[in-house]
């Protein structure tokens, strides 16, 4: 491997800064709104309500928050909150309304093949080509990642034995396995690429408990080996103790509280011992809202007729 | 292999034919998967060639026409079918690139893998112009055998370079249709197929365009279809040289040249909008 200074490019790409893995500053998101001629003919018939042209949702609300080099950072928030539009936001996926977001220093809007090549995701649904197999999928994503078809067969059948897949599964259709063996083939297919900045969008979700805890162990030990630095979005309060240096609560579209398990239960410890309290009485006690229940949009117009 | 920044490893850039086979494959993998339903448009597409072919021998039997003028109108109708059988998979194989990975529940990774949009969109010209050569030449060799065709006048290479360079209309067109789906998640499938039922119509597959109306015969003029079978008719029936159908190619290599970058731009302002207004999500 080559050693080239900050200021150049490689192949006419900006060349990414290495010492904040994830800087999000300030971004909002706002859906919907425009006009809609079945609420127009509501409003009209019944004379009140919201006006026809309303109706815009903000979903991410001015979320700031750094993603140092290496950390695991969680984003724990319930149904509703926000998480996924954030991570599509920093996936490219999404453009938001206002606001920056910058891995390794680039900006995820004006420098996007630049970021790409940086990233891998998992997503709470596995989402594979269904009547493929494992190997034709991971053949297909690791292409499109610029691996070739030689170092995707030799890394394969390395990572989902480590994942606790067995080779013979992999080359049955993706609609042959469990839930939890295709989310293992997801989590293979992120990693397979070795991307500095991981988005897990809650990757254990709807797991049976021994999926989920090989792939938790499985993060932690890529994370280890790599220095990965890893953006993660659960329900699942034990997971985030588990796996993230520091965890941020997003509420309402945005970020509520922030810091490590043991700097948000020291908020509000109120002299209480720290180790009696769980980290669902901190979100409830730091949001004013119970993980369990789904959200309204911050910004959210009266529901109309 | 990465290229090392200040301790971060740095993917290089892949090869860009690398990145346009990686689609090629995939479809390649997908479609022997989806093997019931290749063998279904096959037989569709012979006993449509077959059924639409033997108006001539009706025609025939009848005594309405006879001799020369049955034989030409055998050719011109299974000319017509085979035409059609290819360019209709043509335009499915690319109008779908966004449809089949929603479908899929693919999309969003597909789309934030660090690719180029014209290099995805060309990996899928590619593969549906190669399916639809192989899937149309089977067709051929299905239903020839059901005719007696004579086609010793055929100017094979004047043929072949009409439907080389309609492919490339064809493919921009289907680029065009391509982008409803990511505009329109719910109906956008249907609207493209709509484009495909049009092309259909006015372009002479199963009749010459002068006996459509008016109107309709002005909308052929725009319709690439019109001028491949044109060129391929007159290259097979007449014997037309390259020379002879200076006209069609030229028409089809404007159209290209305008549809294909066109398409590109089109679509990736289209995947723009799409992103801003959160429409690339699997389900719409």
């Amino acid at each position: 491997m080559s050693e080239r200074s900050d200021t150049e490019t490689l192949a006419g790409l900006p060349v990414p800064r290495p010492d904040a893995a994830l800087v999000v500053r300030d971004v909002v998101k706002s859906f919907g709104g425009g006009f809609d001629v079945a609420r127009m003919l509501r409003w009209r018939r019944n004379g009140h309500g919201d006006a026809p042209e309303s109706g815009r949702r903000r979903v991410v609300d001015g979320v700031s928050f750094e993603i140092r080099r290496g950390e695991i950072f969680g984003v724990i928030g319930a149904n509703g909150s926000g998480k996924s539009t954030l991570i599509r936001i920093i996936s490219t996926l999404l453009l938001p309304d206002a606001g920056d977001v910058r891995v390794f220093g680039l900006d995820v809007v004006r420098e996007t093949m630049s970021v790409r090549a940086l990233i891998n995701r998992v997503s709470a649904d596995p989402s594979f080509f269904r009547n493929m197999s494992a190997m034709e999928n991971l053949m297909f994503f690791g292409r499109v990642y610029g691996l070739d078809a030689p170092a995707i067969k030799r890394r394969t059948p390395e990572i989902l034995e480590r994942l606790g897949l067995e080779w013979e599964r992999a080359l049955e259709p993706m609609a042959h396995l469990s839930r939890g063996q295709q989310q293992k083939v997801a989590v293979a297919r992120a990693f397979l690429t070795s991307p500095v900045l991981m988005l897990l969008d809650e990757p254990t979700t709807g797991l049976d408990p021994r999926s989920k805890r090989d792939v938790q162990a499985f993060i932690r030990k890529v994370q280890a080996e790599h220095n990965a630095s890893i953006l993660l979005t659960t329900h699942d309060m034990e997971e985030a103790e588990i796996l993230c240096d520091r965890i941020a609560f997003l509420a309402g579209g945005a970020i509520v509280a922030e810091g490590t398990p043991l700097e948000l239960r020291q908020r509000i410890a109120r002299g209480r011992p720290l180790d009696e309290i769980d980290m669902e009485t901190v979100f409830m006690e730091l949001t004013g809202r119970d993980l369990a229940e789904d959200e309204q949009p911050a910004g959210l117009a009266a529901a109309s007729v | 292999m990465a290229t090392m920044v200040s301790g971060l490893a740095v993917p290089a850039r892949p090869a860009r034919v690398a990145l346009a086979w990686a689609f090629m494959e995939r479809q390649t993998n997908l479609w022997k998967r989806y093997w019931a339903w290749e063998l279904v448009w096959l037989v569709y597409g012979a006993v449509n060639t077959l059924a639409v072919t033997f108006i001539a021998n009706q025609v025939d039997q009848s005594g309405i026409a006879v001799g020369t003028d049955v034989k030409r109108l055998v050719l011109f109708l299974l000319i017509g079918t085979l035409v059609w059988a290819y360019l209709s998979a043509v335009l499915d194989d690319i109008s779908l690139v966004i449809s089949w990975e929603r479908w899929e529940g693919t999309i969003e990774h597909t789309l934030m893998a660090p690719v180029e949009r014209w290099l995805h969109l060309t990996g899928m010209v590619l593969f549906g112009i190669i399916h639809a050569v192989l899937r149309t030449a089977l067709i051929f060799a299905i239903a020839a055998p059901f005719f007696t065709v004579d086609l010793a006048q055929a100017d094979w290479p004047a043929a072949a370079a009409v439907l080389f360079v309609g492919s490339f209309s064809v493919a921009g067109l289907a680029i065009f249709a391509g982008i409803l789906p990511m505009l329109y998640p719910e109906r956008g499938i249907q609207m493209s197929m709509m484009i495909q039922a049009f092309v259909l119509l006015v372009s002479g597959v199963y009749y010459q365009v002068e006996v459509l109306p008016a109107w309709l015969r002005a909308i052929s003029h725009v319709s690439p279809a019109t001028y491949i079978l044109d060129g391929i008719r007159g290259a097979v029936i007449d014997g037309d040289s390259i020379v002879d159908v200076w006209r069609e190619l030229a028409a089809l290599a404007a159209f290209g040249i305008v549809l294909i970058p066109g398409g590109m731009m089109t679509f990736a302002a289209a995947e723009r909008w799409a992103k801003k207004t959160g429409r690339l999500k699997r389900q719409g």
